[in-house]
Protein backbone atom coordinates (compact mmCIF):
# COMPACT_ATOMS: atom_id res chain seq x y z
CA UNK A 1 0.00 0.00 0.00
CA UNK A 2 1.56 3.42 -0.82
CA UNK A 3 1.94 5.34 2.66
CA UNK A 4 -0.45 8.13 3.72
CA UNK A 5 2.52 10.40 3.59
CA UNK A 6 2.98 9.75 -0.17
CA UNK A 7 -0.57 10.01 -1.02
CA UNK A 8 -1.18 12.94 1.39
CA UNK A 9 1.87 15.08 -1.08
CA UNK A 10 -0.05 14.35 -4.01
CA UNK A 11 -3.27 15.96 -2.12
CA UNK A 12 -1.49 18.83 -1.52
CA UNK A 13 -0.60 19.43 -5.23
CA UNK A 14 -3.97 18.48 -6.31
CA UNK A 15 -5.60 20.65 -3.93
CA UNK A 16 -3.28 23.66 -4.80
CA UNK A 17 -4.37 23.09 -8.12
CA UNK A 18 -8.16 23.72 -7.39
CA UNK A 19 -6.78 26.46 -4.68
CA UNK A 20 -5.64 28.26 -6.97
CA UNK A 21 -7.89 27.69 -10.43
CA UNK A 22 -10.86 28.54 -8.36
CA UNK A 23 -12.37 32.10 -8.81
CA UNK A 24 -14.36 32.52 -5.93
CA UNK A 25 -11.02 31.17 -3.59
CA UNK A 26 -9.22 33.53 -5.11
CA UNK A 27 -11.38 36.24 -4.69
CA UNK A 28 -11.79 35.82 -1.05
CA UNK A 29 -8.45 34.60 -0.05
CA UNK A 30 -6.50 37.39 -2.11
CA UNK A 31 -8.54 39.88 -4.03
CA UNK A 32 -11.26 40.90 -0.64
CA UNK A 33 -8.34 41.32 1.67
CA UNK A 34 -6.36 43.53 -0.54
CA UNK A 35 -9.01 45.74 -1.73
CA UNK A 36 -10.03 46.23 2.10
CA UNK A 37 -6.27 47.12 2.89
CA UNK A 38 -6.20 49.96 0.28
CA UNK A 39 -9.94 51.09 1.17
CA UNK A 40 -9.57 50.99 4.72
CA UNK A 41 -6.01 52.25 4.40
CA UNK A 42 -7.09 55.30 1.96
CA UNK A 43 -9.38 56.48 4.00
CA UNK A 44 -8.55 56.71 7.57
CA UNK A 45 -4.83 55.31 7.15
CA UNK A 46 -2.80 59.38 6.99
CA UNK A 47 -3.11 60.17 10.96
CA UNK A 48 -0.40 59.23 13.43
CA UNK A 49 -2.63 57.37 16.45
CA UNK A 50 -1.97 59.06 19.81
CA UNK A 51 1.48 59.40 21.24
CA UNK A 52 2.96 57.22 18.44
CA UNK A 53 4.75 57.48 14.98
CA UNK A 54 2.08 54.52 14.13
CA UNK A 55 -0.64 55.58 11.56
CA UNK A 56 -3.81 53.99 11.26
CA UNK A 57 -2.73 52.12 7.98
CA UNK A 58 -0.13 50.30 9.78
CA UNK A 59 -2.21 49.25 13.00
CA UNK A 60 -4.28 48.29 10.23
CA UNK A 61 -2.75 46.11 8.23
CA UNK A 62 -0.78 44.07 11.37
CA UNK A 63 -4.53 43.45 11.85
CA UNK A 64 -5.20 42.67 8.08
CA UNK A 65 -1.90 40.23 8.07
CA UNK A 66 -3.60 38.28 11.32
CA UNK A 67 -6.96 38.05 9.32
CA UNK A 68 -5.31 36.33 6.60
CA UNK A 69 -4.64 33.42 9.07
CA UNK A 70 -8.38 33.17 9.60
CA UNK A 71 -9.10 33.62 5.89
CA UNK A 72 -6.73 31.28 4.77
CA UNK A 73 -7.51 28.71 7.25
CA UNK A 74 -10.54 29.13 9.24
CA UNK A 75 -12.97 30.91 6.20
CA UNK A 76 -10.78 28.52 3.51
CA UNK A 77 -11.99 25.08 4.99
CA UNK A 78 -15.30 25.98 6.73
CA UNK A 79 -16.50 27.18 3.13
CA UNK A 80 -14.58 24.71 1.18
CA UNK A 81 -15.50 21.05 2.89
CA UNK A 82 -19.18 21.59 3.02
CA UNK A 83 -18.80 22.08 -0.74
CA UNK A 84 -16.53 18.88 -1.05
CA UNK A 85 -19.49 17.35 1.22
CA UNK A 86 -22.00 17.80 -1.52
CA UNK A 87 -20.23 17.68 -4.85
CA UNK A 88 -19.11 14.32 -3.91
CA UNK A 89 -15.63 14.58 -3.40
CA UNK A 90 -15.75 12.95 0.06
CA UNK A 91 -18.16 10.18 -0.65
CA UNK A 92 -15.90 9.05 -3.66
CA UNK A 93 -12.60 9.71 -1.52
CA UNK A 94 -14.26 7.49 0.96
CA UNK A 95 -14.60 4.69 -1.59
CA UNK A 96 -10.99 4.84 -2.37
CA UNK A 97 -8.34 3.03 0.20
CA UNK A 98 -6.79 6.83 0.61
CA UNK A 99 -6.27 6.75 4.29
CA UNK A 100 -8.05 9.69 5.91
CA UNK A 101 -5.22 11.43 7.30
CA UNK A 102 -4.04 12.19 3.72
CA UNK A 103 -7.40 14.12 2.87
CA UNK A 104 -6.10 16.49 6.09
CA UNK A 105 -2.78 16.82 4.95
CA UNK A 106 -3.88 18.03 1.77
CA UNK A 107 -5.84 20.93 3.93
CA UNK A 108 -2.83 21.57 6.02
CA UNK A 109 -0.59 21.90 3.11
CA UNK A 110 -2.98 23.92 1.07
CA UNK A 111 -3.75 26.37 3.85
CA UNK A 112 0.08 26.63 4.79
CA UNK A 113 0.93 27.77 0.88
CA UNK A 114 -2.01 29.92 0.62
CA UNK A 115 -1.23 31.56 4.13
CA UNK A 116 2.15 32.74 2.78
CA UNK A 117 0.93 33.87 -0.76
CA UNK A 118 -1.39 35.70 1.27
CA UNK A 119 1.22 37.16 3.81
CA UNK A 120 3.58 38.25 1.16
CA UNK A 121 0.90 40.28 -0.93
CA UNK A 122 -0.50 41.94 2.30
CA UNK A 123 3.33 43.25 3.33
CA UNK A 124 4.39 44.19 -0.04
CA UNK A 125 0.66 46.18 -0.54
CA UNK A 126 1.69 47.40 3.62
CA UNK A 127 5.25 48.07 2.45
CA UNK A 128 4.70 50.25 -0.78
CA UNK A 129 1.76 52.31 0.61
CA UNK A 130 1.51 52.75 4.06
CA UNK A 131 5.17 52.36 4.91
CA UNK A 132 5.28 49.51 6.85
CA UNK A 133 8.55 48.42 8.34
CA UNK A 134 9.34 44.76 7.05
CA UNK A 135 11.16 44.14 10.87
CA UNK A 136 14.67 43.40 10.50
CA UNK A 137 15.47 41.64 13.82
CA UNK A 138 15.65 37.98 14.10
CA UNK A 139 13.38 38.02 17.63
CA UNK A 140 10.42 39.53 15.24
CA UNK A 141 10.69 36.92 13.18
CA UNK A 142 10.45 34.41 15.49
CA UNK A 143 7.76 35.51 16.96
CA UNK A 144 5.92 35.42 13.49
CA UNK A 145 7.09 31.69 13.43
CA UNK A 146 4.96 30.91 16.67
CA UNK A 147 2.36 33.08 16.12
CA UNK A 148 1.44 31.90 12.20
CA UNK A 149 2.26 28.04 13.51
CA UNK A 150 -0.57 28.17 16.71
CA UNK A 151 -2.73 30.50 14.65
CA UNK A 152 -3.19 28.36 11.69
CA UNK A 153 -2.91 25.02 13.58
CA UNK A 154 -6.10 26.49 16.21
CA UNK A 155 -7.95 28.22 12.81
CA UNK A 156 -7.44 24.82 10.43
CA UNK A 157 -8.85 22.68 13.11
CA UNK A 158 -11.79 25.34 14.07
CA UNK A 159 -12.37 25.42 10.16
CA UNK A 160 -12.69 21.55 9.92
CA UNK A 161 -14.88 21.63 12.75
CA UNK A 162 -17.34 24.49 11.59
CA UNK A 163 -17.46 23.12 8.62
CA UNK A 164 -20.43 21.09 9.70
CA UNK A 165 -22.33 24.41 10.53
CA UNK A 166 -23.33 25.36 6.89
CA UNK A 167 -26.53 23.16 5.90
CA UNK A 168 -25.35 23.58 2.36
CA UNK A 169 -22.14 24.08 0.31
CA UNK A 170 -23.84 26.71 -2.13
CA UNK A 171 -24.65 28.98 0.78
CA UNK A 172 -21.48 28.47 3.36
CA UNK A 173 -19.77 31.49 2.38
CA UNK A 174 -22.56 33.13 4.08
CA UNK A 175 -22.46 31.56 7.31
CA UNK A 176 -18.98 31.61 7.58
CA UNK A 177 -17.91 34.67 5.98
CA UNK A 178 -19.81 36.85 8.96
CA UNK A 179 -18.02 35.45 11.59
CA UNK A 180 -14.96 36.31 10.52
CA UNK A 181 -15.96 39.73 9.66
CA UNK A 182 -17.66 40.37 12.82
CA UNK A 183 -14.53 38.87 14.62
CA UNK A 184 -12.51 41.76 12.60
CA UNK A 185 -14.56 44.42 14.00
CA UNK A 186 -14.59 43.70 17.60
CA UNK A 187 -10.77 42.15 17.47
CA UNK A 188 -9.05 45.48 16.68
CA UNK A 189 -8.67 45.08 12.66
CA UNK A 190 -10.72 47.44 11.55
CA UNK A 191 -10.66 50.14 14.67
CA UNK A 192 -8.04 50.20 17.47
CA UNK A 193 -8.64 47.85 20.01
CA UNK A 194 -7.76 50.46 22.89
CA UNK A 195 -11.65 52.24 21.64
CA UNK A 196 -13.78 50.04 21.79
CA UNK A 197 -15.95 49.64 24.57
CA UNK A 198 -14.89 47.23 27.48
CA UNK A 199 -17.28 44.77 26.87
CA UNK A 200 -16.52 44.00 23.37
CA UNK A 201 -12.61 44.30 24.08
CA UNK A 202 -13.66 41.29 27.05
CA UNK A 203 -15.69 39.41 24.40
CA UNK A 204 -13.53 39.67 21.62
CA UNK A 205 -10.74 38.63 24.50
CA UNK A 206 -12.58 34.35 23.87
CA UNK A 207 -11.38 34.74 20.30
CA UNK A 208 -8.32 33.73 18.87
CA UNK A 209 -8.01 37.06 16.37
CA UNK A 210 -7.71 39.57 19.09
CA UNK A 211 -4.78 37.85 20.01
CA UNK A 212 -3.25 37.12 16.71
CA UNK A 213 -3.63 41.06 15.87
CA UNK A 214 -2.08 42.13 19.09
CA UNK A 215 1.07 39.50 18.43
CA UNK A 216 1.09 40.44 14.99
CA UNK A 217 1.47 44.38 16.09
CA UNK A 218 4.46 43.12 18.12
CA UNK A 219 5.94 41.91 14.88
CA UNK A 220 5.20 45.06 12.47
CA UNK A 221 4.91 47.95 14.53
CA UNK A 222 7.57 50.16 16.09
CA UNK A 223 8.64 49.63 20.45
CA UNK A 224 6.31 52.42 20.87
CA UNK A 225 2.75 51.04 19.63
CA UNK A 226 2.60 49.09 22.95
CA UNK A 227 0.99 52.13 24.66
CA UNK A 228 -1.76 51.48 22.52
CA UNK A 229 -2.59 48.49 23.78
CA UNK A 230 -4.92 48.32 26.50
CA UNK A 231 -2.65 46.83 28.95
CA UNK A 232 -0.12 48.81 27.62
CA UNK A 233 2.37 45.85 26.17
CA UNK A 234 1.70 43.61 23.30
CA UNK A 235 1.52 40.74 26.50
CA UNK A 236 2.92 38.14 24.03
CA UNK A 237 3.20 35.11 26.92
CA UNK A 238 -0.47 35.65 26.91
CA UNK A 239 -1.09 35.74 23.79
CA UNK A 240 0.92 32.06 23.40
CA UNK A 241 -1.55 30.73 26.29
CA UNK A 242 -4.49 31.59 24.73
CA UNK A 243 -3.45 30.25 21.15
CA UNK A 244 -2.63 26.82 22.49
CA UNK A 245 -5.60 26.62 24.43
CA UNK A 246 -7.55 26.91 20.68
CA UNK A 247 -5.69 24.91 19.33
CA UNK A 248 -6.72 22.18 21.88
CA UNK A 249 -10.13 23.25 22.02
CA UNK A 250 -9.97 23.40 18.18
CA UNK A 251 -8.48 19.83 18.18
CA UNK A 252 -11.44 18.22 20.31
CA UNK A 253 -13.90 19.91 18.07
CA UNK A 254 -12.96 18.48 15.21
CA UNK A 255 -12.85 15.34 16.46
CA UNK A 256 -16.06 15.71 17.84
CA UNK A 257 -17.95 17.53 15.52
CA UNK A 258 -16.67 16.92 12.31
CA UNK A 259 -18.48 14.60 9.22
CA UNK A 260 -17.49 13.04 6.20
CA UNK A 261 -21.33 12.81 4.58
CA UNK A 262 -24.16 15.23 4.86
CA UNK A 263 -26.59 15.30 7.71
CA UNK A 264 -29.52 12.52 7.64
CA UNK A 265 -27.30 9.72 5.54
CA UNK A 266 -25.74 6.83 7.19
CA UNK B 1 -25.14 -11.33 1.85
CA UNK B 2 -28.40 -12.56 3.25
CA UNK B 3 -31.13 -11.52 4.83
CA UNK B 4 -29.91 -7.69 4.72
CA UNK B 5 -32.42 -5.27 6.48
CA UNK B 6 -31.53 -1.66 6.94
CA UNK B 7 -34.26 1.35 8.42
CA UNK B 8 -34.20 4.50 8.64
CA UNK B 9 -36.75 5.64 11.65
CA UNK B 10 -39.81 3.74 10.56
CA UNK B 11 -39.17 3.49 7.30
CA UNK B 12 -37.36 0.19 5.61
CA UNK B 13 -35.25 0.68 3.02
CA UNK B 14 -34.07 -2.58 2.98
CA UNK B 15 -36.34 -5.74 4.30
CA UNK B 16 -35.21 -8.55 3.72
CA UNK B 17 -32.46 -8.97 0.44
CA UNK B 18 -30.34 -12.21 -0.05
CA UNK B 19 -28.04 -12.33 -3.12
CA UNK B 20 -24.98 -14.24 -4.06
CA UNK B 21 -22.93 -12.28 -7.12
CA UNK B 22 -20.61 -14.84 -9.09
CA UNK B 23 -17.19 -13.59 -9.66
CA UNK B 24 -16.53 -12.33 -13.29
CA UNK B 25 -20.52 -11.96 -13.64
CA UNK B 26 -22.69 -8.73 -14.47
CA UNK B 27 -24.97 -8.30 -11.87
CA UNK B 28 -27.69 -6.00 -12.32
CA UNK B 29 -30.37 -4.57 -9.67
CA UNK B 30 -33.48 -3.45 -11.60
CA UNK B 31 -36.64 -0.93 -9.14
CA UNK B 32 -38.12 1.65 -9.13
CA UNK B 33 -37.23 4.69 -7.10
CA UNK B 34 -37.13 4.61 -3.45
CA UNK B 35 -36.83 0.48 -3.99
CA UNK B 36 -33.60 0.05 -1.85
CA UNK B 37 -31.51 -0.33 -4.54
CA UNK B 38 -29.15 2.42 -3.81
CA UNK B 39 -29.09 1.42 0.27
CA UNK B 40 -28.48 -2.02 -0.58
CA UNK B 41 -25.26 -1.27 -2.95
CA UNK B 42 -23.76 1.36 -0.33
CA UNK B 43 -23.80 -1.39 2.29
CA UNK B 44 -21.48 -3.57 -0.31
CA UNK B 45 -19.59 -0.20 -0.34
CA UNK B 46 -19.30 0.52 2.79
CA UNK B 47 -20.84 3.51 2.88
CA UNK B 48 -23.17 2.59 5.16
CA UNK B 49 -24.33 0.63 8.15
CA UNK B 50 -26.92 -2.42 8.21
CA UNK B 51 -29.37 -3.34 11.24
CA UNK B 52 -28.73 -6.94 10.18
CA UNK B 53 -27.64 -9.70 8.01
CA UNK B 54 -24.77 -11.23 6.85
CA UNK B 55 -22.65 -9.44 3.95
CA UNK B 56 -19.53 -10.43 2.63
CA UNK B 57 -18.35 -8.82 -0.60
CA UNK B 58 -14.41 -9.94 -1.83
CA UNK B 59 -14.50 -12.42 1.65
CA UNK B 60 -14.89 -9.38 3.87
CA UNK B 61 -17.47 -7.34 5.69
CA UNK B 62 -18.18 -4.12 4.28
CA UNK B 63 -18.00 -2.50 7.76
CA UNK B 64 -14.83 -3.24 8.89
CA UNK B 65 -13.21 -3.32 5.01
CA UNK B 66 -9.81 -1.79 5.59
CA UNK B 67 -7.74 -0.09 2.48
CA UNK B 68 -6.24 -3.21 1.35
CA UNK B 69 -9.87 -4.36 0.85
CA UNK B 70 -10.95 -1.27 -0.58
CA UNK B 71 -8.02 -1.37 -3.30
CA UNK B 72 -9.49 -4.02 -5.06
CA UNK B 73 -13.09 -2.23 -5.28
CA UNK B 74 -14.17 0.33 -8.25
CA UNK B 75 -16.95 2.67 -7.49
CA UNK B 76 -19.11 4.92 -9.75
CA UNK B 77 -21.20 6.71 -7.71
CA UNK B 78 -24.44 8.60 -8.73
CA UNK B 79 -24.16 12.40 -9.89
CA UNK B 80 -20.39 13.55 -8.79
CA UNK B 81 -20.06 16.87 -9.31
CA UNK B 82 -16.49 17.45 -7.99
CA UNK B 83 -13.08 17.93 -9.63
CA UNK B 84 -14.38 20.36 -12.03
CA UNK B 85 -10.69 22.85 -11.74
CA UNK B 86 -8.97 19.42 -12.59
CA UNK B 87 -8.13 17.85 -15.36
CA UNK B 88 -8.89 14.32 -16.81
CA UNK B 89 -5.30 13.35 -16.85
CA UNK B 90 -4.55 14.98 -13.67
CA UNK B 91 -7.69 13.49 -11.72
CA UNK B 92 -6.92 9.86 -13.22
CA UNK B 93 -2.97 10.21 -12.57
CA UNK B 94 -3.71 11.11 -8.99
CA UNK B 95 -6.23 8.65 -8.07
CA UNK B 96 -3.81 6.32 -9.36
CA UNK B 97 -0.75 7.09 -6.53
CA UNK B 98 -4.16 5.40 -4.16
CA UNK B 99 -4.02 2.07 -5.24
CA UNK B 100 -0.79 -0.62 -4.42
CA UNK B 101 -1.34 -2.25 -8.39
CA UNK B 102 -2.88 1.06 -10.52
CA UNK B 103 -3.72 0.29 -14.12
CA UNK B 104 -1.70 2.69 -16.69
CA UNK B 105 -3.04 5.94 -16.70
CA UNK B 106 -3.48 6.58 -20.48
CA UNK B 107 -4.63 3.25 -21.00
CA UNK B 108 -7.26 3.75 -18.95
CA UNK B 109 -7.96 6.87 -20.14
CA UNK B 110 -8.05 5.57 -24.12
CA UNK B 111 -10.24 2.72 -22.14
CA UNK B 112 -13.60 4.94 -21.67
CA UNK B 113 -12.59 7.28 -25.00
CA UNK B 114 -11.17 10.13 -23.31
CA UNK B 115 -8.03 10.16 -24.61
CA UNK B 116 -9.03 13.59 -26.78
CA UNK B 117 -9.92 15.33 -23.61
CA UNK B 118 -7.26 14.16 -21.54
CA UNK B 119 -6.18 17.87 -21.39
CA UNK B 120 -9.56 19.39 -20.73
CA UNK B 121 -11.08 20.49 -17.34
CA UNK B 122 -13.15 17.90 -16.24
CA UNK B 123 -15.92 20.85 -15.92
CA UNK B 124 -15.95 21.82 -19.35
CA UNK B 125 -16.88 18.23 -20.43
CA UNK B 126 -20.60 17.18 -21.60
CA UNK B 127 -22.19 14.72 -18.84
CA UNK B 128 -21.84 11.98 -20.99
CA UNK B 129 -17.74 12.49 -20.76
CA UNK B 130 -17.94 13.04 -17.10
CA UNK B 131 -19.18 10.02 -16.19
CA UNK B 132 -16.46 8.20 -18.39
CA UNK B 133 -14.02 10.04 -16.28
CA UNK B 134 -16.37 8.65 -13.14
CA UNK B 135 -15.74 5.10 -14.85
CA UNK B 136 -11.89 6.09 -15.48
CA UNK B 137 -11.96 6.68 -11.40
CA UNK B 138 -13.38 3.71 -10.86
CA UNK B 139 -11.18 1.41 -12.83
CA UNK B 140 -7.75 2.95 -12.42
CA UNK B 141 -7.02 0.73 -9.13
CA UNK B 142 -7.08 -2.14 -11.30
CA UNK B 143 -10.70 -3.34 -9.41
CA UNK B 144 -11.86 -6.80 -8.92
CA UNK B 145 -15.52 -5.29 -8.22
CA UNK B 146 -16.80 -2.29 -10.13
CA UNK B 147 -20.05 -0.73 -8.80
CA UNK B 148 -21.57 1.71 -10.94
CA UNK B 149 -24.77 3.35 -9.62
CA UNK B 150 -27.53 4.39 -12.23
CA UNK B 151 -24.85 5.29 -14.21
CA UNK B 152 -26.54 6.12 -17.38
CA UNK B 153 -29.16 8.35 -15.72
CA UNK B 154 -29.30 11.81 -18.10
CA UNK B 155 -27.74 10.66 -21.09
CA UNK B 156 -29.09 10.97 -24.59
CA UNK B 157 -29.66 8.00 -26.52
CA UNK B 158 -26.37 7.12 -28.74
CA UNK B 159 -24.66 8.13 -25.35
CA UNK B 160 -26.24 5.70 -23.47
CA UNK B 161 -25.02 2.71 -25.88
CA UNK B 162 -21.73 3.79 -26.19
CA UNK B 163 -21.00 3.76 -22.51
CA UNK B 164 -23.10 0.28 -22.88
CA UNK B 165 -20.11 -0.51 -25.29
CA UNK B 166 -17.67 0.65 -22.73
CA UNK B 167 -19.24 -1.69 -19.77
CA UNK B 168 -19.12 -4.69 -22.48
CA UNK B 169 -15.40 -4.20 -22.62
CA UNK B 170 -14.48 -3.55 -19.09
CA UNK B 171 -16.88 -6.88 -18.27
CA UNK B 172 -14.83 -8.89 -20.98
CA UNK B 173 -11.57 -8.03 -19.52
CA UNK B 174 -12.78 -10.19 -16.55
CA UNK B 175 -14.15 -7.40 -13.79
CA UNK B 176 -17.31 -8.58 -11.70
CA UNK B 177 -20.11 -5.66 -12.18
CA UNK B 178 -22.93 -5.08 -10.03
CA UNK B 179 -25.11 -1.99 -11.54
CA UNK B 180 -27.96 -0.54 -10.78
CA UNK B 181 -30.40 0.78 -13.10
CA UNK B 182 -34.19 1.89 -13.50
CA UNK B 183 -33.67 1.27 -17.41
CA UNK B 184 -35.07 -2.26 -18.82
CA UNK B 185 -33.04 -2.02 -21.68
CA UNK B 186 -29.85 -1.29 -19.84
CA UNK B 187 -30.13 -4.51 -17.47
CA UNK B 188 -31.09 -5.99 -20.55
CA UNK B 189 -27.77 -5.36 -22.69
CA UNK B 190 -25.89 -5.38 -20.37
CA UNK B 191 -26.38 -8.14 -17.27
CA UNK B 192 -26.26 -11.71 -17.22
CA UNK B 193 -28.16 -11.94 -14.36
CA UNK B 194 -30.83 -9.20 -13.02
CA UNK B 195 -32.52 -8.74 -9.10
CA UNK B 196 -36.08 -6.83 -9.20
CA UNK B 197 -36.29 -5.39 -5.83
CA UNK B 198 -39.08 -3.31 -4.60
CA UNK B 199 -40.15 -1.75 -1.27
CA UNK B 200 -36.75 -3.35 0.05
CA UNK B 201 -37.59 -7.33 -0.38
CA UNK B 202 -36.08 -9.18 -4.00
CA UNK B 203 -39.11 -10.18 -5.70
CA UNK B 204 -37.37 -11.75 -9.04
CA UNK B 205 -33.97 -12.55 -9.62
CA UNK B 206 -33.09 -14.41 -13.32
CA UNK B 207 -31.60 -13.90 -16.50
CA UNK B 208 -32.95 -11.05 -18.13
CA UNK B 209 -34.90 -13.01 -20.66
CA UNK B 210 -36.11 -15.18 -18.53
CA UNK B 211 -37.04 -12.66 -15.32
CA UNK B 212 -41.12 -12.89 -14.48
CA UNK B 213 -41.53 -15.55 -17.30
CA UNK B 214 -43.58 -17.99 -15.67
CA UNK B 215 -45.69 -15.67 -13.49
CA UNK B 216 -47.34 -15.04 -17.02
CA UNK B 217 -46.57 -16.36 -19.78
CA UNK B 218 -49.36 -15.67 -21.87
CA UNK B 219 -48.98 -14.07 -25.39
CA UNK B 220 -51.34 -10.47 -26.50
CA UNK B 221 -53.22 -11.18 -29.89
CA UNK B 222 -54.78 -8.04 -31.47
CA UNK B 223 -57.09 -7.74 -34.48
CA UNK B 224 -59.69 -5.75 -35.97
CA UNK B 225 -63.18 -7.46 -36.22
CA UNK B 226 -66.61 -5.51 -36.74
CA UNK B 227 -64.95 -2.72 -37.19
CA UNK B 228 -63.13 -2.05 -33.76
CA UNK B 229 -59.83 -3.74 -32.35
CA UNK B 230 -60.14 -7.05 -30.14
CA UNK B 231 -57.58 -8.35 -27.76
CA UNK B 232 -57.07 -11.43 -26.53
CA UNK B 233 -54.54 -13.11 -23.62
CA UNK B 234 -53.80 -16.92 -24.80
CA UNK B 235 -50.43 -19.75 -24.18
CA UNK B 236 -51.76 -20.92 -27.26
CA UNK B 237 -51.51 -18.38 -29.82
CA UNK B 238 -50.58 -20.50 -32.55
CA UNK B 239 -53.78 -22.32 -32.15
CA UNK B 240 -55.68 -19.50 -31.04
CA UNK B 241 -54.64 -17.56 -34.75
CA UNK B 242 -55.65 -20.78 -36.73
CA UNK B 243 -59.46 -20.97 -35.22
CA UNK B 244 -59.24 -17.03 -35.81
CA UNK B 245 -58.71 -17.30 -39.13
CA UNK B 246 -61.05 -20.25 -39.40
CA UNK B 247 -64.02 -17.82 -38.34
CA UNK B 248 -62.45 -14.79 -40.16
CA UNK B 249 -62.48 -16.83 -43.56
CA UNK B 250 -58.65 -16.18 -44.50
CA UNK B 251 -56.40 -12.92 -43.45
CA UNK B 252 -57.34 -11.29 -40.64
CA UNK B 253 -57.44 -7.12 -40.31
CA UNK B 254 -53.83 -5.56 -38.52
CA UNK B 255 -52.91 -8.51 -36.44
CA UNK B 256 -50.51 -8.50 -33.95
CA UNK B 257 -48.91 -10.97 -31.89
CA UNK B 258 -47.24 -9.76 -28.64
CA UNK B 259 -45.13 -12.06 -26.92
CA UNK B 260 -44.18 -9.64 -23.47
CA UNK B 261 -41.06 -7.56 -22.95
CA UNK B 262 -39.02 -7.59 -20.12
CA UNK B 263 -41.03 -4.34 -19.58
CA UNK B 264 -44.24 -5.66 -19.52
CA UNK B 265 -42.91 -8.44 -16.76
CA UNK B 266 -41.16 -6.05 -15.05
CA UNK B 267 -44.30 -4.06 -14.64
CA UNK B 268 -46.43 -6.80 -13.37
CA UNK B 269 -44.13 -7.85 -11.09
CA UNK B 270 -43.76 -4.26 -9.25
CA UNK B 271 -47.70 -4.42 -9.24
CA UNK B 272 -47.90 -7.41 -7.89
CA UNK B 273 -45.10 -6.53 -5.07
CA UNK B 274 -46.75 -2.92 -4.61
CA UNK B 275 -50.32 -4.37 -4.71
CA UNK B 276 -49.43 -7.11 -1.95
CA UNK B 277 -47.77 -4.53 0.88
CA UNK B 278 -50.01 -1.70 0.60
Amino acid sequence: MPTAWRIGRGRISLELRQFFRDRESAVFNFALPVLLLIVFGSVFGGQDLGGTDVSFAQYFVAGMIASGILYTSFQNLAISIPIEREDGTLKRLRGTPMPKSSYFMGKVGTVVVAYVAQIIVLITVGRVFYGLAIPTELSAWVTFAWLSALGLIACTLLGIAYSVVPRQGKGASAVVAPVVLVLQFISGVFFIFSDLPTWMQNLASVFPLKWLAQGMRSVFLPESAAALEVSGSFQLPLVALVLSAWCIGGAIAAVVFFRWSPRGTN
Amino acid sequence: MANLRKTYGDVVAVDDVSLTITTGECFAILGPNGAGKTTTVEILEGYRSRDSGEVSVLGVDPAHGGRSWRAQLGIVLQSARDLGDITTHEAVAHFATYYPAPADVDTTIASVGLTDKAAARISTLSGGQRRRVDVALGLIGAPQLLFLDEPTTGFDPQARREFWVLLQQIKAGGTTIMLTTHYLDEAEALADRVAVIAAGRVIALDTPDQIGVGEDDSVEVSWRQDGRMHREFTTSPTSFVGELAAVLGGEIPELVIRRSTLEDRYLALIDQAQSSTS
